[in-house]
């Protein structure tokens, strides 16, 4: 059937997020917060934390313009910007951002420079599959519940 | 933003707890709302903290935690924690992405309840209630009455043994007084003991320092504790506190003036090199009235004075826990007073068996654990508080000259490690005979502690330096100093950790919990131990507890 399909792709979709690393036990978390009272909770979440991540993103773009590097200032931006990533459970992205927070106490502008591209691939890289993710899951009818890895 | 404006819930606690969330993370603020929602909490959010405090000073009933981040773009999150822990006194639990061990501590330090490291789990954010419950019952204690702590029983109990109305009714007593009531304690007599005790704010030697300077600073007579308060600057102390403290102070104060006559003094001297004590030497004592010279305690040693009863006690292991204690008083200024001073309630007073080697110069060093009692809680009924002096020998020595009957009481004493240390005084005779009917504070140790070298008399010690705290406590008729410990010595006994071992003399003392009892609180001593001043005690007093030895 159509909707088996539909629901066995989001599945397997839902799986290789995990298994590819790019999520963790938070999105977990998100997904047993989902309930009939927030029947979208985890694409509300997802969609409102790119969305306050971009603007953190093009914050730290502006600040990695400045000459001479204000790594406190970077090192500020970076955490409010994990700190978001992180309640999504968006982790790769987070591991860059742990790098970056690093290269900025060691005080290395190329170091601060190739984590944040890194970081800025992988945050959009995220997006599109979150994206691919919701809309097929929307396809899917709300009926549709997520199983747990186990 | 909901509306969070709402009287305590009738519910079965910790349903409808009233949880007001700061963060300008706006996905976490979601989050944390439907996780709080799910432990059916009642939540509000904010994403500033200076909303957050608005929203707590117009209703100050209206929340019963706060969760916050550290990091907010208007103010620094620990300051957001000191306004709420100075203004309103809720549990605030700081949450950050960092988590780092310096943060963690600097939040704590600034009076957090607790640490949340994000991504925060649904099982951290159900535990909260402890929290508040925790607090709960520290305001509680404030309270006289045995309604609070009926319905705190009730609620220790279990709560499924009970129906709704029982736990409204805790719900009720929980809207207890706050700090008014604080001031109607202050106002009490000395002579009062109070059963409740306060939260407790450990008094650090460098906490009292700035108290004390603030005060001298303000002028002695133009003092008052909102005025010291802001003085002292330290963001997670109360009003209530220091005005507790301030209340010891004066009564350590008003003491010293009283006691000149020498005679009248109780030494104990405490000597410690622990820096953390202002006195120069690291000498406290009490001056007994056998006016031992604290010249003669050693350092590190505490010294228990009386008739040049000097008995030195290597006090290493009891520096450190002095330290310990010092650093470790939670509990209001009494507690530090109280322990300098054995005029706490006393429940154990450890000679060590290498008490002997010191007696040599009848000095009887008595080692105030208040910094670490173990396991201070002496339950009347568990516990003989039984002051156990080995080596008795030198109490013998110590007031009336009495002979070194402290060899023979040095049988009677056991050396024992931390919470069975025990000195004995007195044979275990019921204080009566012992004390006049004056026991109102700790203080009255003191004076029998004077006894300990000769005294034994009134403390009913003869040649055994035993007593029976036990029953002096809880005859509060015979005026035994320790009648009115019994509660209070639950609440003084020092909780934390053993005494050292090699401390020859452990004097364990109650934990200073309770305010009641430190009302007529020992401040002085409280300086005392820490500058080393000497507390003269009135040993024609001494069956009475002194009401200003207490240090609470």
């Amino acid at each position: 059937m159509e909707r088996s399909q539909l629901l066995r792709q989001i599945n397997s979709m839902r799986q290789s997020l995990f298994d590819q690393g790019l999520l963790d036990e938070q999105f977990v978390q998100l997904e047993e917060l989902q309930d009939d009272a927030n029947p979208n909770f985890v694409e509300e979440v997802v969609t409102l934390c790119y969305c306050d991540s971009s603007r953190l993103i093009l914050n730290l773009e502006q600040a990695l313009k400045k000459s001479p590097l204000d790594f406190n200032q970077l090192d500020s931006y970076m955490q409010q910007f994990k700190g978001s990533i992180s309640s999504i459970g968006a982790r790769k992205v987070k591991d860059q951002c742990t790098l970056f927070r690093e290269y900025c106490t060691a005080g290395s502008g190329e170091g601060c420079f190739r984590t944040f591209q890194r970081l800025k691939k992988e945050h959009t890289a995220l997006r599109k599959k979150f994206e691919a993710y919701f809309q097929l899951k929307r396809q899917a009818g709300p009926s549709q519940v997520a199983s747990r890895p186990k | 933003m909901e509306n969070g404006f709402s009287s305590p819930r009738s519910d079965v606690f910790p349903v409808g707890l009233r949880v007001l969330v700061v963060d300008d993370d706006p996905t976490w603020l979601k989050i944390l709302e439907k996780m709080l929602k799910k432990c059916s909490y009642e939540v509000t959010t904010c994403c500033l903290a200076r909303e957050a405090l608005s929203l707590l000073r117009e209703r100050k009933d209206g929340y019963d935690i706060v969760i916050s981040d550290v990091n907010m773009p208007d103010m620094d999150g620990f300051k957001l924690l000191e306004h709420v822990g100075l203004e309103m006194d809720l549990p605030v639990i700081m949450m950050s992405v960092d988590g780092e061990t310096s943060r963690v501590m600097k939040g704590v330090q600034h009076g957090a309840c607790d640490y949340l490291l994000k991504p925060i789990r649904m099982k951290e954010l159900r535990n909260i209630w402890q929290h508040v419950l925790r607090k709960k019952i520290q305001e509680g204690r404030d309270i006289e009455g045995h309604d609070v702590f009926e319905g705190l029983q009730i609620l220790r109990n279990g709560s499924d043994r009970y129906d709704d109305s029982q736990f409204l009714r805790v719900e009720e007593l929980f809207s207890v007084r706050k700090r008014k009531d604080v001031d109607k304690y202050e106002e009490k007599e000395f002579g009062e003991t109070c059963s409740t005790k306060k939260a407790r704010v450990v008094w650090s030697v460098d906490l009292h320092q700035k108290f004390v300077e603030a005060v001298n600073q303000i002028g002695f007579d133009k003092v008052g504790p909102k005025k010291i308060l802001d003085l002292m600057n330290v963001p997670w102390l109360t009003r209530e506190n220091v005005a507790s403290h301030l209340q010891k102070y004066r009564l350590y104060l008003s003491r010293l003036q009283k006691e000149n006559d020498p005679k009248a003094c109780f030494v104990v001297g405490m000597k410690q090199t622990d820096s953390s004590l202002k006195d120069g030497d690291g000498n406290f004592s009490v001056c007994s009235s056998l006016g031992v010279p604290q010249t003669d305690v050693t350092n590190s040693s505490f010294s228990f004075l009386g008739d040049n009863f000097l008995h030195n006690v290597d006090s290493i292991g009891c520096e450190a826990d002095r330290k310990r204690v010092v650093q470790e008083q939670t509990s209001e200024p009494k507690r530090a007073a109280a322990t300098e001073l054995i005029k706490t309630r006393c429940t154990h007073m450890k000679f060590n068996n290498s008490f002997a080697s010191v007696e040599s110069e009848g000095k009887l060093v008595a080692c105030y654990p208040w910094v670490e009692a173990p396991q201070m809680k002496l339950k009347q009924e568990s516990k003989p508080h039984q002051v156990q002096i080995n080596q008795l020998p030198s109490v013998s020595s110590i007031s009336s000259g009495r002979s070194a009957t402290e060899k023979d009481k040095g049988s009677s004493i056991e050396s024992k490690d931390c919470s069975q240390q025990m000195v004995h005084l007195n044979p275990p005779k019921p204080p009566t005979d012992s004390f006049s009917g004056k026991a109102k504070s700790f203080n009255e140790i003191n004076d029998h502690f004077e006894p300990i070298s000769t005294a034994t008399a009134p403390l009913g010690v003869k040649n055994q330096n035993v007593i029976d705290l036990s029953s002096i406590s809880t005859d509060l008729g015979s005026g035994f100093p320790f009648s009115s410990f019994d509660e209070d010595l639950q609440g003084y006994l020092i909780q934390d950790g053993c005494y050292p071992k090699n401390l020859e003399q452990i004097i364990e003392f109650p934990d200073y919990g309770d305010p009641g009892i430190f009302t007529e609180g020992p401040t002085h001593l409280y300086d005392a131990m820490r500058f080393g001043y000497e507390y003269s005690y009135d040993p024609t007093e001494y069956p009475v507890i002194d009401e200003g030895l207490f240090i609470a």
